[in-house]
């Protein structure tokens, strides 16, 4: 398998990464790169592995569904770069 | 006498409350030092005004008899743990003007404690590095320099700052943090000792997330006994971190004089690598020769998918950090891109300006992998993979209770040298990353130098949540290295 440019940009899109036309090929060549080295897990048989899930035998914890913090709105607006009030303000979105 | 900033954290503890030196004094020296270490980059934020406003409460709190395990002590905190009110970065230019309306659990535990912050330090950008080169605040340079030589040498990384803070003595130890080596690798390199300890040991709340399932904080200290007292007041049980252990906390100190005599030492024998410079492994030879010389048992082990870890964490850590990631938007917090016209611009935008390109690579990795039709192929073969290296530690451990090896293929080098290929700057993480995968407690102890006076470090790895033992071996390394080396203090001139 390898990274042609168009998967980079598909790829991109899917991460919301703007990517100038410029930087497609260097970068289709970077992924090719690290994913042909990466092309030798194929050598071991994983048949019958199950995947890890925990790294730690441990059951993850549960808590009561309840509030634990809040009313905190503006401490959490402070650091919002387009805040008004209590709005994260962006560009319009519905026509 | 000597200077205060030469003191080791359990020097200054011990002066501290015996009232030789109060907490004041000893901040200001060392905020002394950190001014004078500016050439370094160490840090990304320094507050020092913070500090003796911090020292004079501990001063005020030891004067009632209310001393904690860490009372006026001055440290340096990774630019990844959020602190209240003090701007955290992660060494990105997306969180250059974050400030934090809460404090990370481990920072918490250490203020608890009646520790000292003196900074922030720099660090790769979301701690995706192991040089340090990667932050948008610039690389930092190591204390250290070859023989004869004025080339700025890599600190390591990614908790570079921490490890140059520690090793240049600005600092009486510091945080880091360790998904693949981030931890272990700067301390070998900078000729310190940083303990990764087993995952679920510290809390993550507070810490900004790169790969959720690896990602630990640890001490990085001048002294395995340091080590041991700033492990033991960062670990907690935290209702805030799902994945937090229900253990107590042991103290590692206590315990830390107890020799090696019949502990089992296993050498894995797929470490020993090809090309890497004799020193490394005339150093691992030499540090099983000085366990066995103090009563340790050496035996034998295999670790046999270790040439697989590394391809395996870089699937494994790109994929959980593109996950991780998606939450910078520039929407919430964080830098926002200025003349977007709708909305899947403005985070495209943002993302693109704000993320350095390492991160965006890894992304796009992360992204790849987890696409639909490659999910199988890589993310989840890299699982499966997983849990086989996992299973290596298991069965080796049958044989043993702790592990010796080298910590880093290389010492520290020149600064460019190994960023144009990304593969060649993953493969410092060879000795570290395998350990990660597997979620188990290893330290770095520094052990000796090169030819040239760099420093090497040795690794020793441990069971899970053993890191009493990985501390109790670490000092019995230490004892017989005798690491006295320090870096000549050129950034005082420059």
């Amino acid at each position: 398998m390898s990274v042609d440019k168009d998967t980079v940009r598909r790829i991109a899109k899917l991460a919301r990464l703007a990517l100038d036309e410029g930087r497609v090929e260097p970068m289709a060549q970077e992924l090719n790169g690290i994913m042909n080295w990466a092309e030798q897990l194929n050598e071991v048989d994983v048949s019958g592995v199950a995947p890890m899930t925990s790294v730690v035998a441990q059951h993850l914890k549960m808590r009561d569904d309840v509030v634990t913090e809040g009313g905190n709105a503006d401490a959490l607006m402070t650091n919002a770069p387009g805040g008004e009030d209590h709005f994260f303000v962006v560009p319009k979105v519905v026509e | 006498m000597t200077s205060p900033t030469d003191f080791t954290l359990a020097e200054a503890r011990d002066a501290v409350r015996a009232r030789k030196i109060s907490s004041v004094e000893l901040t200001k020296a060392f905020a002394g030092a950190v001014e004078a270490a500016r050439p370094l980059n160490a840090f990304v934020t320094e507050t020092l005004e913070r500090a003796l406003d911090m020292a004079k409460a501990s001063d005020a709190r030891i004067a009632k008899g209310e001393a904690g395990a860490l009372e006026g002590l001055p440290l340096a905190i990774k630019d990844l743990f959020c602190t209240k009110g003090v701007r955290t970065t992660a060494g990105s230019n997306i969180l250059s003007n974050f400030v934090p309306p809460y404090e990370s659990t481990v920072t918490q535990n250490l203020w608890n404690a009646g520790a000292v912050m003196l900074g922030k330090t720099n660090m790769d950008e979301f701690a995706m590095g192991s040089s340090n080169e990667t932050s948008n605040f610039g690389p930092v340079f190591s204390p250290w320099r070859s023989r004869g030589s004025n080339a700025n040498l890599v600190p390591g990384g990614s908790s570079g700052g921490s490890a140059a803070a520690v090793s240049a003595s600005v600092c009486l130890a510091a945080t880091g943090t360790d998904t693949g080596g981030s931890i272990r690798q700067p301390a070998a390199v900078a000729g310190i000792v940083g303990l990764k300890p087993t995952y679920g040991r510290c809390s993550r709340y507070g810490i900004v997330a790169f790969a959720s399932s690896l990602d630990q904080a640890g001490p990085m200290t001048k002294t395995v006994r340091d080590a041991a007292i700033l492990m033991r007041a960062m670990a907690s049980v935290d209702p805030k971190d799902s994945t937090s252990v229900d253990l107590p906390v042991p103290d590692y100190e206590a315990t830390l004089e107890g020799g090696v005599k019949g502990l089992r030492v296993g050498i894995p024998k797929e470490y020993r690598i090809d090309g890497a410079p004799p020193a490394i492994n005339a150093l691992w030879e030499q540090g099983v020769e000085w366990l066995k010389a103090q009563g340790a048992e050496i035996v034998d082990v295999s670790l046999p998918h270790t040439k697989y870890a590394l391809p395996t964490y870089y699937i494994v850590a790109p994929a959980e950090a593109s996950s991780n990631l998606a939450r910078y938007d520039g929407v919430r917090f964080g830098h926002r891109a200025a003349g977007a016209h709708d909305i899947i611009e403005l985070y495209e935008k943002s993302r693109a300006e704000g993320f350095g390109k390492e991160v965006q690579r890894r992304i796009l990795i992360g992204t790849y992998v987890l696409s639909s039709g490659y999910y199988d192929a890589y993310y989840l073969c890299a699982q499966k993979l997983r849990t086989l290296i996992a299973q290596d530690f298991a069965e080796a451990f049958k044989k043993c209770d702790v592990l010796l090896t080298p910590t880093t293929p290389c010492p520290a080098f020149a600064v460019g040298e190994k960023t144009s290929d990304p593969v060649t700057m993953y493969l410092n993480d060879v000795f570290t990353v395998t350990v990660s995968l597997a979620g188990l407690p290893a330290m770095s102890v520094p052990a000796g130098l090169t030819p040239d006076g760099l420093p090497l470090g040795l690794q020793i790895v441990g069971k899970a949540f053993d890191e009493a033992t990985v501390l109790r071996a670490g000092r019995a390394l230490e004892v017989a290295a005798n690491f006295s080396a320090k870096p000549a203090e050129w950034w005082r001139a420059a």
